[in-house]
């Protein structure tokens, strides 16, 4: 499959700020890549400069095989997180007036929106909201598709539903960039691209990402005296479940410490999970 | 003393927003209301703390002045600083003039925002925000603390500090309930309840709803294939399929379903019931 869009060594200051720091990120056809990172990490910067809506200060930007333009543009579909529909118009107007606007005027309406034709996009539900910007977004079948939180604020099941949509998009040829704070929507990429202050930071699979990361897990009577003793020794802990606090942190310590405070305790030693190798990797990037 | 709902039932017009609806919130636990948009977790946190008034049912709730709770937005004075906000609060709870001070330089420690002291509350990065609301919340130490996606839009870094602060209020002792749309964080609750259009679908601990899902859940190959039943969903690349009398279609091979795919059942099968 080709690259479609590609940033080699891209950066771009504003003033003394450095947005986007040397990254590199190259979207193929087929594949949908994760773009992960704190707020001010550089995600949307870096999404600006590949669509060509901001000149780099330095590096290369292609899309589709050349510099970004108003015409490779048009081969990009864009859904933000704020969806970018008309509320006050109904799905079917929606759908004719993005469909003309991209010179397709005539274009059907999918079966997966056709439901709701009539009604009011402000007055849908949000899933039904999303799978209608999805529709729209792909209504010029674009070859680069690019989600901004695409399910944020939906539940499960329309998660699952939206996503059979963008792997379908994929599955078709469609290189696919989505941007998340999500944990569970970056597992569903097939690889990860993690951005901390302007910089790449860590790329690969999210089994490549976790690495050889792990936590340790306490499973005892009193989580919650184990907690507060974890947490007042400085201990990233959380509660889990009934009986367990899960720390990031050397198993052994950890077990010492809450011996020595006289708390019975197992301490294992688990993988660590993606939200857990992603907190790890931008607070401490070296 | 467990607090909660029980049976509650909730009316906008003529709509029903919940129906029957049980939330046990035990105290030193968290239990996490989990659903999409539109599923009546924010109707269900506010008849826990009494902004509703429920048609029908049991609330078991301590005292107003026992309760904090932050609502989806907001949850702090924009126009304030810090420590205004702080200020303010305690006197809105009736701190004791003497606890003021060690309580308030508690939160700021606890909340990480004893640097930002002096920022108005509307200047304040997303994440900051939630975890001042969440800081305000607790500075009465209240019995009941009832949060309304207190994470969403928040990053991973956030997102995990603001646990720390949730996981620390239960861990002395506090009854905590927390709506929110991330499955992960349902799957660390002590209890759970899954909310989809004002109904429970499915309800307890994580692993007693894991334990829970009826037939047989398997996995196919993905890559350009239609759903291979209309009981599937996509996880990655591949197909999840779910066969409810336990029945998998050919080329699906059986699978350990995980929490998330637990919670994706239960929505299908209710689904099917509607």
């Amino acid at each position: 499959m080709d690259v479609l869009a590609e940033a080699r060594q891209v950066t771009m200051r504003f003033g003394a700020f450095t947005a986007v720091d040397a990254a590199d990120l190259a979207i193929t056809g087929g594949e949908v890549v994760g773009l992960l990172g704190a707020n001010g990490a550089g995600k949307t910067t870096l999404i600006r400069l590949l669509l060509g809506l901001l000149e780099p200060s330095d590096g290369i930007v292609r899309l589709f095989g050349s510099a970004p333009s108003a015409a490779t543009r048009r081969r990009v579909g864009y859904v933000p997180q704020t969806l970018g529909l008309y509320v006050d118009l109904t799905v079917a107007e929606n759908w004719s007036f993005t469909t003309a606007a991209f010179g397709y005027a005539g274009t059907v309406l999918p079966e997966t929106i056709a439901a709701w034709r009539g009604e009011l996009v402000g007055a849908l539900p949000l899933g039904a909201q999303r799978q209608v910007a999805f529709a729209v977004a792909l209504s010029h079948r674009p070859e680069l598709l690019v989600l901004d939180e695409p399910t944020s604020g939906v539940g499960p099941l329309g998660a699952a539903r939206l996503w059979e949509q963008i792997r379908q998009a994929a599955d078709g040829g469609a290189g696919v960039l989505v941007t998340t704070h999500n944990m569970e929507e970056a597992q569903e990429c097939d690889r990860l691209v993690v951005m901390a202050d302007g910089r790449v930071v860590a790329r690969g699979t999210t089994a490549e990402i976790i690495g050889g990361r792990t936590v340790a897990e306490v499973r005892c009577d009193d989580a919650g005296r184990a907690f507060a003793l974890l947490d007042a020794e400085g201990f990233p802990a959380q509660l889990e479940g009934r009986n367990g606090v899960r720390v990031a942190g050397p198993a052994a310590a950890i077990a010492d410490l809450l011996a020595s405070k006289g708390l019975t305790a197992a301490v294992d030693v688990a993988g660590a999970n993606l939200e857990e190798a992603f907190v790890a990797i931008v607070t401490d990037p070296a | 003393m467990s607090w909660g709902l029980e049976d509650v039932r909730v009316s906008y017009g003529r709509r029903v927003a919940l129906h029957a609806v049980t939330v046990p919130v035990d105290p030193g636990r968290v239990t996490v209301v989990v659903g999409g948009d539109g599923a009546g977790k924010s109707t269900c946190l506010k008849a826990m703390v009494g902004l509703l008034q429920p048609e029908a049912g049991t609330v078991r709730r301590p005292a107003k002045e026992h309760i904090g709770y932050v609502p989806s937005t907001a949850g702090l004075y924009a126009d304030l600083t810090v420590q205004e906000n702080l200020d303010f609060s305690a006197v809105a709870y009736r701190l004791p003039a003497g606890r003021r001070g060690p309580r308030e330089a508690e939160i700021l420690e606890r909340t990480g925002l004893a640097q930002a002291r002096d920022r108005l509350g509307g200047q304040l990065s997303g994440g900051m925000q939630r975890k001042l609301a969440v800081g305000l919340a607790l500075l009465h130490s209240p019995e009941l603390l009832v949060l309304d996606e207190p994470t969403t839009g928040v990053d991973p870094v956030s997102r995990m500090e603001l646990w720390r602060l949730i996981s620390g209020a239960a861990a002395l002792g506090t009854a905590v309930a927390v709506a929110t749309t991330y499955v992960n964080e349902a799957a660390r609750a002590a209890s759970v309840v899954l909310l989809e259009a004002g109904r429970v679908l499915a309800s307890g601990s994580p692993e007693a709803i894991l334990r829970s899902v009826p037939g047989a859940v398997g996995t196919a190959r993905g890559g350009g294939t239609a759903r291979p039943t209309p009981l599937s969903w996509r996880r990655g690349p591949d197909w999840r399929v779910w066969a409810p009398a336990g029945d998998l279609p050919a080329g699906a091979t059986k699978t350990d379903p995980d929490f998330e795919d637990a919670v994706v059942v239960a929505e299908l099968a209710g689904e099917r019931g509607r």
